[in-house]
C-alpha cells in the first residue's frame, strides 16, 4: 500500500524527536559536518518543460512538420554540434549565456531522460522524480534518503529549500529541512523590545522544544519552529551577502543569489532546492514571438544561471558546486491548436558546475511518426533513453559520496558520465 | 477554564467557520435554545441569515481595509482589494460555514489570478472573473468565488457544470482554446484527476476523449470596448468535434462507455454526459468524503472507514448534494468527540482570521496580513497550481512557521493597547494574566514545560505592579507567544 504524506509524518516524527539535537549544539555539528564543501543545487522547472524547445533537433525535418508554428527556424538556433548518433542540435535562441557555459565545458545536456510508462500527471510525475520510485511515489525523497543516512544528529541547515514548502525530493524521515524563500524575512519579531523581546525568544524556543511522541502532529509543527530558532543567526549572515555580479531581478535570480550567499558564507548547507515555474505551456507557448511565454522562461533560466555561474567562478567556488536541472515530463511532439503543447513523456536534464564534463549526452529522438523506437504513445511523445535514476546515481556516488544502490533501491550505476 | 459547552462551541466554529470572537461565543452559548444541534442547524441554514457583511466594510468596530491611493478600495477590480474583502468576510460574516466551504472549493478547483491576468490581460478582467459580485459594476460579471459561495453546500454535479463554464476556469485550464482541429487536454485531464475520480483511476485515452468532448466550450468577449465588456462562456458549435468518444469507464447509467456522435448543434450535451458520468463514478464520492472528512474532522489520525462510507453513500443517494454530507460530518460523534479537537493543521488564512477574531482587530487593516500570508504560503486567488495548496503538514516548514510567529508578533503589537484595556481590572497576578489570555485565545492545553515557559515569560523583568505599561507589554507578549506557538497552529 502506498504511504501517504500523513503516514510519513506519523511514522517519521518519532524518529525525528530522537534525531534532533538541542539548538546549542547545532553550530558545532555544522562545523563538524563541513568535511565536504561540495554543494548540490537541484533546479526544478515546474509544469513540464518542452525539452524539444530547449535543445532543438533542428536537423530533423519532422520537427518542423509537426510544429508548424512552434518550431524554431534552424537559423535562429544556437548550434552546439551533434550527439553521438550524429543528430544536429542547438540550444534555444535565448540561452546565449548557457552556450557560453557549454563552450567552457561546464554544461552537460542529457537528452531523453525519463522512465518506463512515464506519468503525464504533474503531481504524480513530480512525485516520481522526487522519490525516484515510479511504483510507489508517495514516500520520502531521494535526497531525503541521502540525508537520513547521514550520522545523526543532522544540522537543520544541511538542506535548504528556497520555496516555502519542503519539496518531496528533500523530504526525509529523520532530518528537518530549512525552507527559506527570503533571508530578509527570516528573523524573529516581537511586539516588545530589549529584555522583553529577549525573554520572548527564550520562551518561544522553550515552547518549540516540546516534541511529544504521543502527539506527532504537534511534535512536527514544533520541530519546524525549533529548526527556525536553530538557524536564524546563521541565515542572518546571508542577508548581508554582496554578490560579485548583478543577478536578474526576478524570483529565480534572487533565489540563486541567496544560494550563492549561503555557499560563500559557508553556513553549513550542502543541498539546495531552487525552482522556477510556468513551463506548463498548453497555450501561447509562442516560441517565435519576441515576448512569447517560452522565450521569457528561457530568458529567466539563462540570466539566473549565468549570474550564478559567474558569481561562483569569481569566488573560486564553482568547482564545489553542481546544479542539476529536471522537470516532471516533456511535452507532446505535435503542437496543439492553442500555439502550445500538451503533456508528454521524456524531456532533458542539464547539469552545470566546475566538476561537470560538459557536452551532449544521449541521442535525440527521431520524430518521424511512422513508428520508431524513440517515440511512444502512438508516436505522440518522446520515449526515454536514459533512466533519470541513473543520473541521480551518478550524483550520489560521484559527487555526494553516497551509496546509490542503497538510496535508489537498485543498481543504476550505468548512467552518463557527466560527473 | 472554559466550560465544556464553550469548548464545544469553540471547536465547532474553528472547524465550520474561522473561530469565534469572545462576543460571538457569549452569544452562541447564552441563547437558551442553543443546543449543539441548533448551533449546527444555524450554520447549515445560512440562507436564513442576510448576507449583508459587505455593507459593514469601512464601518467603525470592524477590521479595516486599505484602499489604494488614487483608486480607493476596489474589490471587483484590484486583486489585492479582492483578497482584503474576502478576509473581511471571513472575520465578520454571520454565515461562516458558507465562507468556509467557498474556501474549500477554491482549493478544490484551484484557479490562480496570475495566469488569468497574464493570458487575458487584466484591465480589471481577471480580478472580476475571480472575485466580482454581479451587482457591483457595469459588466455585471459574476466572479468564480461567487459561484463557490452559491454552491457552497449545493449540488456537486451542478457545480461541476458551472465550473466547466466558468470564465476564469476556461482561461486557467485553457478550455477557451479547445477547438475541433486541435483538442486541448488541460481541463479534461484535471476534471478527472483532481476534481472527481483521482489520479490513476482513468486512462490516457480518457483524457484525449475528454478533450474532444469539451471542444467548443470557449469564451466570448461580450459588449467589447464598452464599460459593460465581459467574458462569458459560449458554446461554439462550429468548433465541436461531433464524432463519438469512447471511455474506459461507463458514461451512462446502463453501462455504455461511448458518447455517441451528435450534430454540432447538440454537441454540448457531450460535456454534460461526461460530467454526469464523473459525478456518478464510484471513486468520486469516497474521494470527496475523504477530503471533507480531513477538512472538518481530523487530518492526523486514520479516517473512520465507516463514516467515509456513510458520507459516500449519502453523496450518491442524494444525487450529489453536499449539504447532507456536511450535516452528517458536523453531527457525527467523531466530530464532537474531544479527541478530534485540534487534529487539523490550520491553513494560513484560518490562522490569520482566527487570530484576528481572538486577539482583536481594533485599528488593524487586513491589508497588513496580505504579505505575511504570502510568507506563510497561502495567497488567496493564487494557489500554487491546479492541485491547490499542499495541506496538512505541507503548510509547515521553518520559514512558514517563522512567518506565522512573526504575523502573531505584528498583530500583538498592533493590539497592545486594546489588549491592555481588555485585561485591566480583570487580572491581578502573572498567573491570572496568563490564565485570562489562554482562555481568550483557545489553544489546546499546553504541556507543563511549555506552560512554565509562558509563565516564566510573564514573570520576568520585575515584580508584578499591574501598571498600564506592564499590562501592555505582557498582554501583547503573551498574545504573540500563544498565537505564535506550534500548539495554536492546530485547530
Amino acid at each position: 500500500m502506498a504511504m501517504t504524506r500523513r503516514d510519513f509524518v506519523r511514522g517519521g516524527v518519532a524518529a525525528f524527536t530522537v534525531g534532533f539535537a538541542a539548538p546549542a549544539f547545532l553550530t558545532d555539528i555544522a562545523k563538524g559536518q563541513g568535511r565536504s564543501r561540495r554543494n548540490l543545487v537541484v533546479l526544478y522547472l515546474s509544469g513540464g518543460n518542452d525539452g524539444l524547445s530547449t535543445l532543438i533537433p533542428w536537423g530533423d525535418q519532422q520537427y518542423f512538420a509537426r510544429r508548424p508554428n512552434l518550431a524554431i527556424p534552424a537559423a535562429n538556433v544556437l548550434q552546439i554540434g551533434t550527439d553521438s548518433a550524429g543528430n544536429r542540435l542547438g540550444l534555444n535562441p535565448r540561452l546565449t549565456d548557457l552556450r557560453t557555459i557549454f563552450n567552457a565545458g561546464r554544461l552537460a545536456v542529457i537528452q531523453r531522460t525519463g522512465y518506463p510508462n512515464q506519468s503525464r500527471s504533474h503531481f504524480q510525475g513530480t512525485d516520481i522524480w522526487s522519490t525516484a520510485d515510479p511504483s510507489s511515489p508517495q514516500g520520502i525523497g531521494w535526497l531525503g534518503r541521502y540525508l537520513d543516512r547521514m550520522p545523526a544528529p543532522v544540522d537543520p541547515l544541511t538542506a535548504w529549500s528556497t520555496v516555502r514548502e519542503t519539496p518531496r525530493t528533500l523530504l526525509a524521515r529523520t532530518v528537518g529541512v530549512a525552507s527559506i524563500p527570503s533571508v530578509a524575512e527570516y528573523a524573529f519579531a516581537s511586539p516588545n523590545m530589549g529584555a522583553e523581546a529577549q525573554a520572548a525568544r527564550q520562551s518561544a524556543t522553550r515552547i518549540a522544544s516540546h516534541v511529544p511522541v504521543d502527539q506527532p502532529h504537534l511534535a512536527f509543527v514544533n520541530s519546524t519552529a525549533q529548526a527556525a530558532f536553530a538557524t536564524l543567526d546563521r541565515v542572518a549572515q546571508v542577508a548581508t551577502y554582496a554578490p560579485t555580479v548583478m543577478y536578474p531581478n526576478n524570483g529565480f535570480g534572487l533565489a540563486l543569489q541567496m544560494v550563492a550567499g549561503a555557499i560563500s558564507r559557508g553556513i553549513g548547507t550542502s543541498i539546495y532546492w531552487v525552482q522556477t515555474g510556468g513551463f506548463d505551456t498548453h497555450a501561447g507557448q509562442n516560441t517565435n514571438v519576441a515576448n512569447g511565454s517560452y522565450n521569457n522562461l528561457m530568458t529567466t533560466l539563462n540570466g539566473g544561471l549565468f549570474a550564478f555561474y559567474r558569481d561562483l567562478l569569481n569566488q573560486g567556488l564553482l568547482s564545489d558546486t553542481l546544479v542539476l536541472q529536471f522537470s516532471e515530463f516533456g511535452r507532446r511532439i505535435n503542437e496543439n491548436g492553442s500555439n502550445g503543447t500538451d503533456h508528454g513523456a521524456a524531456s532533458l536534464m542539464m547539469a552545470m558546475g566546475g566538476g561537470v564534463r560538459g557536452g551532449i549526452y544521449g541521442t535525440a529522438p527521431n520524430l518521424s511518426a511512422n513508428g520508431n523506437p524513440t517515440l511512444e504513445n502512438n508516436n505522440q511523445d518522446v520515449r526515454f533513453e536514459t533512466d533519470f535514476r541513473s543520473v541521480y546515481a551518478r550524483i550520489i556516488d560521484n559527487w555526494l559520496g553516497g551509496d546509490s544502490s542503497a538510496i535508489l533501491g537498485g543498481d543504476f550505476r550505468n548512467g552518463p558520465n557527466f560527473i | 477554564m472554559r466550560s465544556r459547552r464553550e469548548q464545544e462551541i469553540d471547536h465547532l466554529y474553528r472547524r465550520a467557520g474561522f473561530g469565534a470572537s469572545q462576543e460571538e461565543v457569549e452569544g452562541y452559548t447564552s441563547l437558551s435554545f442553543a443546543s449543539y444541534a441548533a448551533s449546527v442547524a444555524r450554520l447549515l441554514n445560512y440562507t436564513e441569515i442576510p448576507d449583508d457583511v459587505d455593507s459593514l466594510i469601512g464601518r467603525q468596530g470592524y477590521v479595516g481595509v486599505t484602499g489604494r491611493s488614487g483608486s480607493g478600495f476596489q474589490p471587483a477590480n484590484n486583486i489585492l482589494d479582492a483578497r482584503q474583502r474576502w478576509l473581511f468576510r471571513m472575520v465578520h460574516t454571520k454565515r461562516p460555514l458558507q465562507e468556509k466551504m467557498a474556501l474549500f472549493w477554491h482549493n478544490h478547483f484551484a484557479t490562480a489570478y496570475s495566469k488569468v491576468a497574464n493570458d487575458i490581460g487584466d484591465g480589471g478582467f481577471a480580478t472580476r472573473m475571480l472575485a466580482a459580485k454581479p451587482d457591483e459594476e457595469a459588466s455585471r460579471t459574476k466572479g468564480q468565488i461567487e459561484l463557490f459561495r452559491e454552491y457552497a453546500l449545493g449540488n456537486f454535479r451542478n457545480l461541476l457544470i458551472e465550473v466547466a463554464k466558468d470564465p476564469a476556469m476556461l482561461v486557467w485550464l485553457d478550455g477557451r482554446t479547445n477547438v475541433r482541429a486541435r483538442p486541448q487536454e488541460n481541463f479534461a485531464r484535471e476534471l478527472m484527476e483532481l476534481f472527481t475520480l483521482g489520479v490513476g483511476r482513468f486512462e490516457e485515452t480518457d483524457v484525449y476523449a475528454g478533450a474532444r468532448v469539451f471542444t467548443g466550450w470557449n469564451l466570448n468577449l461580450a459588449n467589447r470596448n464598452t464599460a459593460q465588456a465581459r467574458y462569458e462562456f459560449f458554446y461554439n458549435s462550429g468548433q465541436h468535434d461531433t464524432t463519438a468518444k469512447e471511455f474506459s469507464f461507463p458514461i451512462y447509467a446502463d453501462g455504455r462507455r461511448i458518447i455517441p456522435a451528435r450534430s454540432a448543434g447538440d454537441g454540448m450535451q457531450d460535456g454534460i454526459d461526461l460530467i454526469n458520468a464523473v459525478a456518478r463514478h464510484p471513486d468520486t464520492g469516497p474521494r470527496l468524503a475523504r477530503k471533507l472528512y480531513a477538512f472538518f474532522i481530523n487530518e492526523v489520525d486514520a479516517p473512520d472507514a465507516a463514516l467515509i462510507e456513510g458520507l459516500a453513500r449519502t453523496y450518491y443517494t442524494t444525487n450529489y448534494e453536499i449539504e447532507p454530507m456536511v450535516r452528517m460530518l458536523l453531527l457525527s460523534p467523531q466530530f464532537k468527540d474531544p479527541s478530534s479537537y485540534y487534529k487539523r493543521y490550520s491553513w494560513p488564512v484560518e490562522f490569520v482570521v482566527r487570530s484576528l477574531k481572538e486577539v482583536g482587530w481594533t485599528g488593524y487593516s487586513v491589508n497588513s496580513a496580505l504579505n505575511p500570508l504570502i510568507s506563510m504560503g497561502q495567497q488567496l486567488f493564487e494557489p500554487p497550481d491546479v492541485n491547490g495548496w499542499e495541506l496538512g503538514p505541507g503548510w509547515f516548514s521553518s520559514g512558514g512557521m517563522l512567518a506565522r510567529m512573526n504575523f502573531a508578533a505584528n498583530l500583538a503589537n498592533n493590539q497592545r493597547f486594546a489588549l491592555r484595556d481588555r485585561v485591566r481590572g480583570q487580572v491581578d497576578s502573572p498567573e491570572s494574566l496568563l490564565s485570562f489570555m489562554l482562555d481568550r485565545l483557545t489553544p489546546p492545553e499546553f504541556a507543563n514545560d511549555a506552560y512554565s515557559a509562558l509563565l516564566d515569560y510573564t514573570r520576568v523583568g520585575g515584580a508584578w505592579t499591574g501598571s498600564d505599561t506592564q499590562l501592555a507589554a505582557k498582554a501583547s507578549g503573551l498574545a504573540h507567544l500563544i498565537t505564535g506557538s506550534g500548539d495554536y497552529q492546530l485547530v
